[in-house]
């Protein structure tokens, strides 16, 4: 979903932008609180593993493809403040080093990619976690359910710059449900794709699973390293 | 950080550089849901190439590497590393250090969980 250079105008580039850095000061700023002793090296490790994975694109449609965004699984893993920088350094390397998403597009890139799909991948997943009973699959069902309504949502935002100061003039009647169809396809692979790593590190270390502090019955403590 | 947790940690970012290194060989070559909307209904009419075009990792493809398969990837290895060390160096910068209280008062060595109920 990374946006190219010249897809909107300056001044929205701009706004985006702004938009971008205010969200991330305050995500930085309270990622402290998430951050300790422990959880410092997995948001090192978060961002590798989004990297990695948006480089698998896999099949939706004939000819078109899709990749993990990574925004809930980051926000489920770490939490939603760390998650936000995690996926926010992921797409700044892609666009200085790989040229992948365009230069004065990181803005809108961060806006939808990071913040949205934290925002609203973490909401919907700490709703479900209230509804649901205390389980592991509960974890695992809302990881699934959260990852896969944040990718249609991150696309519409993308609209909605594009409706603001697109540099063509195709009709917003005609953009809204090409990007969203496509996209609620490869929100099912988001889905997927975070329920499978979320059940993984659930089985082998619920206790590094940020979202799931408040979810299981009865997290096994790690005795603290005290340094 | 505790010797099961830099397993973890070790461990995960081996398979990242499976994923990124190897396994993206296999990945879909097709444009994705933006790219092929775009180029379909025309959004991309005024599209500019990126400012760093010319990096030698541009399009993850490794300049001056003829073979397909190594040319992805090495940018793949170098990516997965890249961002490593950006996010591990920014958590560490960020972190709570030894016993400064978390924002409930808690200290930084213990477990969080999770908003209290």
């Amino acid at each position: 979903m990374h946006v190219p250079d010249g897809f909107l105008d300056a001044p929205t580039s701009v706004a985006a932008g702004a938009i971008a850095v205010a969200g991330l000061a305050l995500c930085l700023r309270r990622a402290r609180a998430e951050l300790d002793e422990r959880a410092a090296p997995l948001a090192g490790l978060v961002a590798a593993f989004v990297f990695a994975a948006q480089m698998l694109n896999f099949p939706v449609v004939a000819g078109t493809s899709g990749h993990l965004l990574g925004g809930a699984l980051a926000a489920i893993v770490v939490g939603p403040w760390t998650g936000a920088v995690c996926v926010a350094v992921v797409l700044l390397v892609q666009s200085l080093l790989f040229a992948d998403g365009g230069l004065t597009a990181l803005g809108v890139n961060i806006v939808d990619m990071s913040l949205v799909t934290v925002l609203v991948g973490y909401l919907l997943f700490r709703g479900l976690a209230l509804l649901l009973p205390r389980s592991p699959a509960s974890v695992v069902g809302a990881s699934f359910v959260a990852a896969a309504v944040s990718v249609p949502v991150a696309s519409l935002a993308f609209v909605g710059f594009y409706a603001v100061g697109g540099t063509t003039d195709v009709p917003l009647g005609t953009v809204v449900p090409a990007v969203l169809g496509v996209h609620v396809l490869i929100g099912i692979g988001e889905g997927l794709i975070t329920a499978l790593v979320v059940g993984s590190v659930l089985t082998v270390r619920p206790d590094l699973v940020h979202g799931a502090h408040s979810l299981l019955p009865a997290v096994r403590l790690e005795p603290a390293a005290v340094t | 950080m505790t010797r099961r947790t830099t397993a973890f940690v070790v461990v995960g970012l081996l398979v990242a550089l499976l994923l990124a290194g190897v396994v993206s060989f296999y990945a879909s070559d097709s444009p994705d849901g933006l790219e092929r909307v775009a180029s379909d209904r025309g959004l991309d009419a005024a599209e500019q190439p990126s400012g760093v075009e010319e990096s030698p990792l541009s399009g993850y493809r490794t300049d001056g590497i003829g073979d397909d398969r190594l040319a992805g990837g090495v940018a793949g290895v170098v990516g997965v590393i890249g961002t490593f060390a950006v996010g591990t160096g920014l958590a560490l910068a960020l972190r709570r250090r030894g016993g400064e209280p978390d924002r409930r008062g808690r200290p930084a060595h213990q477990v969080d969980t999770g908003p209290p109920r």
